[in-house]
């Protein structure tokens, strides 16, 4: 369904959704997936600072997909805060984008809360009255989420939004050349391949399987309760580590 | 005539295989471009550690008159270094990007290759005698004492063990701030062009210390940045005319006696995107990573993620030929973002010119009807446009018998897998064949696999 691109079918839920779990697992998945691939892309880009060379065709590429990404969000009106409090979901565990990515100046204004599945920090809210920082959240196996500075996602206005979107963006080609010397191929490697094992969850999802889709990508997101996730679980903390190092150098 | 009996049908046979054999691959052995030079008797290979390896083919053996030439190493050498660049504080990798032979003018050859940065023109030649004889140098080349010289000779040149020299004789640097992707000679001989992802610059091969900026897409914020170069090319006749491709599966012709930057293309190439087929991944698998001319210069080849298409440079607005060479990955698109495998860059190429005249040929009098491109688990893939039909083979050291023909692979998309198909699933997908080539003129194909390289022929009778 993902790849086919088929019409979006969260809209349908849009208005009764209140935040409650009942509600949450009412959305379709096509919503679901496309913020795994929206997060996977985040991290293959900031992944791109640490290489020493990065491919600027593939950097591109990729942001060009977050771009298309964030632009149905934006219609769908799923670009928003959501409060995960509600949902007793105290620690994230997945990755997620930054505060300006994920709000649009119109919704903020509007002041609506669309939940969306898992994907927020509580802590945005208090980053919000910081100006000058922006943060990146990982998902982590520990319980208290994360939440790290990355000076090339450096925000500076916090109403506008797009314009730093695209701004960030831009610093990621235009800060290509101020990487650090920290050679994390290793550890990029390692991640990669880890990736390649999570392969089996969303193609499991591509292909329809009796898994169900939104359990799926539970399963994904919640790498400490599941068992057969360790592979998961040992990515997540390499991202840890990863963004450790970012926040280091 | 060349080929089995049956037309165009061409019989693969295993020939030789380059390389280490073990499954441990060192990151610089692995082959980064192929080519052959154009009488087909050279073949070039260049790698991640800068390295260039040429083989020659033996001249044929009269008394083994049913296969061809083998080649042998006939010379290596380092190319490119790894270099550091201070200002970005970046490494400049010394991977070979490119290698493209200059037609021969006397006897030694030249061909230029390039990493990301640097460009440099090699000359290889022979070396088989030397002078002998001299008066005032002993054999060894220790001085004689002049007072001890009581005669003196002419020295003359013997024989001596071949030598085969590769000499750097120019060298193009600091004229792209990006990765260089393409060089592409021009059919003047004196000119070509380099490209990298925003800039192409038009080199003269006997100046080194500058270069004209044909074609700009840098945008003035970089944060507009959407799209990159990913190959150029210059026309096989016209020495004005090339073509450059981009990340979102456009091919613009320019003209450069149009003007002097050449930020206007003559032809935009795009093909209407099919709605059905629509998703989050259609601009990346759109991205072409080559492009070809054919040998008469009226169709161009690009290859794509999931496909080749073949142009006519009359029609822009959508390709006269497409064929699919992998089409059973369109559903797994995104585990293939995911490990990055949607960003491999496959390379195509047309089958070699000559040996066309001897047969029949529906499509058009332009020679060129066969295309070759790679794909995963070492597979490759062969579309003939006159029988419209494909093979995939396999480059394994398990058809290792010279002369045994190739079995065509087939890959078992879903539902039952028959014997001796391969289900997508079971696909390596570390084993990507990037780079072929064939001969110019023969039925002889070259195909890097990560770091061996295959050369296969037709089956001569």
């Amino acid at each position: 369904m993902f790849v086919r691109g088929l019409k979006r079918k969260c809209f349908d839920g849009e208005e009764d959704i209140e935040g409650t779990l009942a509600g949450i697992k009412a959305i379709p998945s096509y919503n679901l997936q496309r913020q795994s691939l929206l997060d996977m892309s985040l991290v293959k880009l900031q992944l791109c600072h640490m290489l020493v060379e990065p491919n600027l065709c593939r950097s591109v590429l990729i942001a060009n997909t977050v771009r298309q990404i964030q632009e149905e969000m934006t219609q769908d009106g799923t670009w928003q805060m959501i409060n995960t409090q509600s949902t007793g979901q105290a620690s994230l565990d997945r990755l997620v984008s930054t505060d300006i990515l994920c709000r649009s100046s119109r919704d903020q204004t509007e002041g609506k809360h669309v939940p969306a599945y898992g994907t927020f920090n509580k802590d945005f809210e208090s980053d919000q009255a910081q100006d000058s920082s922006e943060t990146m959240s990982t998902a982590s196996s520990v319980q208290a989420p994360r939440n790290l500075q990355n000076n090339v996602w450096e925000m500076e206005n916090p109403q506008e939004n797009k314009g730093n979107f695209q701004k960030s963006l831009d610093q990621i080609f235009e800060t290509l050349e101020n990487k650090s010397s920290n050679s994390v191929e290793d550890l990029f490697s390692e991640v990669d391949s880890s990736y390649y094992d999570l392969d089996t969850m969303l193609t499991g999802m591509m292909s329809n399987t009796k898994m169900g889709h939104c359990d799926s990508l539970e399963t994904f997101s919640s790498p400490t309760n599941t068992a057969s996730n360790s592979n998961c679980k040992s990515d997540l903390n390499d991202l840890d580590h990863i963004v450790e190092i970012l926040v280091e150098s | 005539f060349l080929g089995a009996g049956g037309g165009n049908d061409i019989q693969w046979c295993f020939s030789q295989v380059k390389g280490a054999v073990d499954d441990d691959v060192a990151e610089a052995d692995i082959i980064s471009t192929v080519e052959f030079n154009h009488s087909g008797e050279l073949l070039a290979t260049g790698d991640k550690g800068g390295r260039v390896v040429i083989f020659q083919q033996e001249q044929e053996n009269k008394t083994q008159s049913h296969s061809r030439g083998e080649y042998n190493v006939y010379s290596t050498f380092q190319s490119h270094e790894p270099e550091f660049d201070y200002l970005k504080s970046l490494e400049i990798e010394e991977k070979i990007n490119k290698i493209r032979w200059l037609p021969q003018k006397n006897a030694a050859q030249f061909l230029l290759s390039t990493n990301d940065k640097t460009i440099k023109l090699w000359k290889i030649s022979e070396r088989d005698k030397r002078p002998e004889g001299y008066n005032l140098k002993e054999e060894d080349g220790r001085y004689r004492d002049p007072t001890t010289v009581t005669t003196l000779r002419v020295p003359v040149f013997r024989p001596m063990d071949l030598m085969v020299e590769a000499s750097p004789r120019r060298i193009f640097a600091n004229a792209h701030t990006y990765h260089i992707n393409s060089i592409s000679i021009n059919s003047d001989y004196e000119t070509y062009l380099s490209a990298d992802d925003l800039r192409i610059n038009l080199w003269h091969l006997e100046i080194t210390d500058r270069s004209f900026n044909i074609v700009d897409i840098k945008p003035a914020n970089m944060e507009e940045l959407t799209e990159v170069i990913t190959a150029a090319e210059f026309h096989p006749n016209s020495c004005s005319t090339f073509v450059y491709s981009s990340s979102k599966g456009t091919i613009r012709l320019c003209d450069m006696r149009a003007s002097a930057l050449c930020d206007r293309h003559s032809k935009l190439f795009e093909e209407p995107e099919d709605p059905s087929n629509r998703s989050f991944f259609s601009e990346i698998i759109s991205s072409i990573s080559d492009v070809k001319f054919s040998h008469s210069g009226r169709y161009m080849m690009t290859r794509d993620y999931l496909s080749v298409k073949i142009w006519d440079l009359n029609m822009e607005n959508r390709p006269v030929e497409t064929y699919q060479v992998h089409e059973y990955l369109r559903s797994k698109l995104c585990s293939l973002y995911e490990n990055d495998c949607i960003f491999d860059k496959f390379e195509c190429c047309w089958n070699g010119s000559d040996r066309q005249v001897e047969s029949l040929s529906l499509c058009t009098s332009d020679l060129s009807n066969i295309v070759m491109t790679g794909s995963y688990n070492n597979f490759f893939r062969m579309f003939d446009r006159n029988t419209k039909r494909d093979i995939t083979l396999e480059a394994s050291r398990e058809n290792n018998k010279p002369r045994t023909v190739l079995k065509p692979r087939k890959v078992c998309a879903s539902g039952k897998r028959k014997k001796d198909e391969i289900s997508v699933d079971s696909l390596d997908f570390n084993k990507k064949i990037l780079h072929t080539a064939w001969h110019p003129k023969e039925n002889i194909i070259a195909v890097a696999t990560t770091n061996n390289l295959y050369i296969f022929q037709d089956k001569m009778n």
